[in-house]
């Protein structure tokens, strides 16, 4: 009884399929309580990824604060995430900085590598090499403070593993788009 | 003249001057300094509701019908909480309301105190925006601001949260003039490229459908007016979803009737074929698309919202237009008058011939009984001998919603209040009160289903208590209607939990609350017991016992496509209708 199956419409949604995009967006909000909540909640609530995330109030006398979120889905999923965003009423600006293009992103990290003899030297080379600082030095261990690309930090950790990593704390991502315009 | 005053007093005045004269609430020790400064005056009109979620609904009614926010007081804890559902509810159905909860003192939140919950933790998803008002500084700010945010943009609902000592603390009042918000402006003009685009697609369009929502609504009566323009122009036809029935008459050329799920053969077979949809103030919910990747193929589709995330949410957009209905409707409108576009007769005809025979098919049609009332003829009774009146229809909801929607006709906006988003059961008696309250002269039904309306039964008294002569008529099948269709549909029949075995009396239940009881079984006198409903004046419940095994169809099944419709008398096919993708979905 039932008709035959309706050709695929080219509008279907293909949210949580294929192509999936990292994109990085930036957002200006009103520094107040319980905006980070708001933010963090429309993700959880809508079912969006968040792959990093990082909050720091940048201008002091308006209060302002700045939140830099990595996150990855389909153009149609990131293009509602834009969308959803602008909607709370806190946000002042949203900016996809990945759409935008060639953004400058960068991460703090601090690694925590113990070891004796050899392996205190190889990971000073390595650390040099990688223009990492030591910013804590014991007998038997190092602390790293290394800045730069997910894919430079993410390699530098790699590299400490058969070492002796003992912990990593990163910030997460931030970022700002380049020439001279704001976000 | 001091614009020093308490917190509390300040709550009323901003009240005031926000032109703000009925409040439906319900005190409690946390906002006791509001209710104190409540009795101080006489300007704004409190309804003392049964249950929050009542007062919440109750606001609902109140803003649907008038166009203005509505507004709820309750206190702390569970008086929050209670109040949830119905600002769930008016989130989904952008409905503006401005919620004022108070709270335990600022030095015992974080403590577990007595009637303490984090009211903008739990209402953050629930609102369109919350505050927690720290210092007295802010109130004045925070409350205007809560009136902006709630009627601009998408409507929706704001909760003012009040600490008891900031209700007693003494500042400074600021009036609403001088509040502007600082972020939140939203764009209510279209843009005019877009608009120009949306014109040359509408000239060329060949099978066009216009769907429209209830943003029409929101965004005020000279949208609905405008609408009608526009369709005139065009002589495009129309179908509307849940919540925008009215702003195209139901008597209008252009009408196909509502669409979806529920919806008319002709409104989903013409959104199924049109070559190019204009959707106004809807948002392609999963009830109105049906199966997404069979969703009207063929089709350009224009999409004019206030809200940007509206647009390529659930269904990809060809041309996008931000801004308000009104704006919107009236720059097409301008465009079409100014270039004297012409649109494409010839195939308009035939477009208009196909649609006549998708008509033919009479896809509401039921088989009328002698010895049983269907209900839908106790809907179309009740149409009948109520069209002429000024009157306003709440539903709960169920079948009973959905064929109040089928069998109601609306000739105008904000006349018919449900819950579509959401579809909370117990939304129709306490928005009834509202829409009461708002129109004290107008007859207002809540077309009801015996299971709803025992979820906020409570506001029976309510209605009482102010004499409002609100009406409600109970389609009475016994089963929580649509819960039985559905197992019937998908779960061969099994009937778990849906069948009330311990129904009340209801013509009791009314003289218990000091109201009128009707109980009517028999198709031959129906006509005078729903006269004798509307002509007494006072509360009515109207016990309308009907077929206990009646289907709401057409029906749409889960999981299928606008040209997939179960129609009546399609009986083999609705015993197959649903396939297991199908019963995954709700």
């Amino acid at each position: 009884m039932n008709a035959p199956a309706a050709p695929l419409s080219p509008y279907s949604s293909a949210l949580g399929k294929s192509n999936i995009e990292v994109h990085t967006l930036s957002v200006l909000v009103d520094n107040e309580p319980g905006v980070l909540a708001r933010v963090v909640g429309l993700f959880s609530g809508r079912g969006y990824n968040i792959e990093s995330l990082t909050v720091a109030e940048v201008a002091h006398a308006e209060h302002l604060s700045r939140i830099t979120i990595v996150t990855a889905g389909p153009p149609q999923a990131i293009e509602q995430i834009g969308h959803q965003l602008e909607r709370l009423v806190p946000i002042h600006k949203v900016t996809d900085l990945t759409l935008r293009g060639n953004a400058v992103e960068r991460e703090l990290a601090m690694i925590k590598v113990a070891g004796k003899g050899t392996d205190r030297d190889e990971a000073l080379r390595l650390a040099e090499a990688f223009r990492a600082r030591v910013i804590d030095a014991s007998i038997e261990s190092f602390v790293f403070e290394l800045t730069g690309a997910v894919g430079k930090i993410d390699q530098f950790i790699d590299l400490m593993r058969p070492i002796g990593l003992v912990e990593v704390s990163r910030t997460g991502v931030a970022a700002m788009s380049r020439g001279p315009n704001p976000m | 003249m001091t614009n020093l005053m308490t917190g509390a007093e300040m709550v009323i005045r901003a009240l005031r001057d926000q032109g703000v004269e009925t409040i439906f609430g319900y005190p409690g020790g946390a906002v006791l300094p509001i209710y104190d400064a409540l009795f101080h005056q006489d300007f704004i009109k409190h309804v003392l509701v049964r249950h929050e979620q009542g007062a919440a609904h109750a606001a609902e009614g109140f803003a649907r019908s008038s166009g203005k926010a509505g507004v709820l007081l309750v206190t702390s804890g569970p008086g929050a909480t209670n109040a949830v559902t119905g600002l769930t509810d008016a989130l989904m159905d952008s409905i503006p309301l401005v919620c004022i909860t108070g709270q335990v003192p600022t030095h015992l939140i974080g403590s577990d105190a007595f009637q303490e919950c984090d009211t903008v933790g739990i209402t953050r998803h629930c609102t369109k925006h919350n505050y927690l008002v720290r210092q007295i500084e802010d109130l004045p700010r925070v409350l205007h601001e809560a009136f902006y945010v709630a009627q601009n943009g998408r409507p929706g609902p704001v909760v003012v949260d009040i600490p008891k000592d900031v209700q007693f603390a003494i500042g400074a009042y600021i009036g609403p003039r001088n509040i502007e918000h600082k972020t939140y402006r939203p764009k209510l003009d279209g843009d005019p490229g877009r608009v120009a685009r949306a014109v040359a697609l509408m000239a060329a369009a060949r099978r066009p459908v216009f769907y429209t929502g209830g943003g029409v609504i929101n965004s005020g009566p000279e949208a609905s007016r405008l609408l009608r323009e526009l369709v005139s122009i065009t002589r495009f036809p129309l179908t509307s979803t849940l919540m925008g029935l009215g702003a195209y008459p139901a008597s209008g050329k252009s009408w196909l009737g509502m669409l979806g799920m529920h919806g008319t053969y002709e409104a989903n077979n013409a959104m199924h074929d049109c070559d190019l949809m204009i959707a106004v103030g809807a948002r392609f919910d999963d009830r109105i698309t049906g199966r997404l990747d069979a969703f009207s193929p063929g089709s350009k589709k224009i999409h004019i919202d206030i809200d940007p995330s509206s647009i390529n949410k659930n269904v990809k957009i060809d041309l996008g237009i931000v801004g308000d209905c009104t704006h919107v409707l009236r720059q097409l409108i301008e465009v079409f008058r100014a270039k004297g576009v012409l649109i494409n007769a010839d195939a308009l005809t035939k477009w208009w011939a196909q649609i006549g025979k998708w008509r033919a098919r009479k896809s509401l049609s039921f088989k009328n009984a002698k010895d049983v009332i269907k209900p839908q003829y106790a809907v179309q009774r009740l149409y009948e001998l109520t069209k002429a009146r000024d009157t306003y229809i709440t539903t709960e909801v169920g079948q009973h919603q959905m064929w109040a929607a089928q069998h109601y006709h609306f000739e105008a906006p904000n006349r018919w209040l449900t819950s579509g988003g959401l579809g909370t059961m117990g939304y129709g008696l306490p928005a009834a009160i509202g829409a009461q309250m708002a129109h004290p002269g107008a007859l207002v039904i809540d077309i009801a289903g015996e299971a709803s309306i025992l979820m906020n039964m409570q506001e029976l008294s309510t209605a009482a208590q102010y004499r409002l002569p609100v009406k409600i008529f109970i389609l009475n099948n016994e089963y929580m209607g649509m819960v039985r269709q559905w197992q019937e549909l998908l779960h061969e029949g099994r009937y778990s939990q849906s069948y009330t075995a311990a129904l009340p009396d209801f013509v009791k239940l009314a003289e218990a609350f000091g109201a009128h009881g009707i109980r009517c079984s028999d198709p031959a006198l129906l006509d005078d017991a729903i006269m004798e409903m509307i002509e007494t004046p006072k509360t009515v419940i109207f016990d309308c016992v009907v077929d206990k095994t009646e289907n709401c169809l057409p029906m749409i099944p889960s999981g299928k496509a606008h040209n997939e419709m179960l129609l009546p008398g399609d009986d083999e096919a609705i015993e197959a209708a649903i396939d297991a993708a199908g019963k995954m979905l709700v």
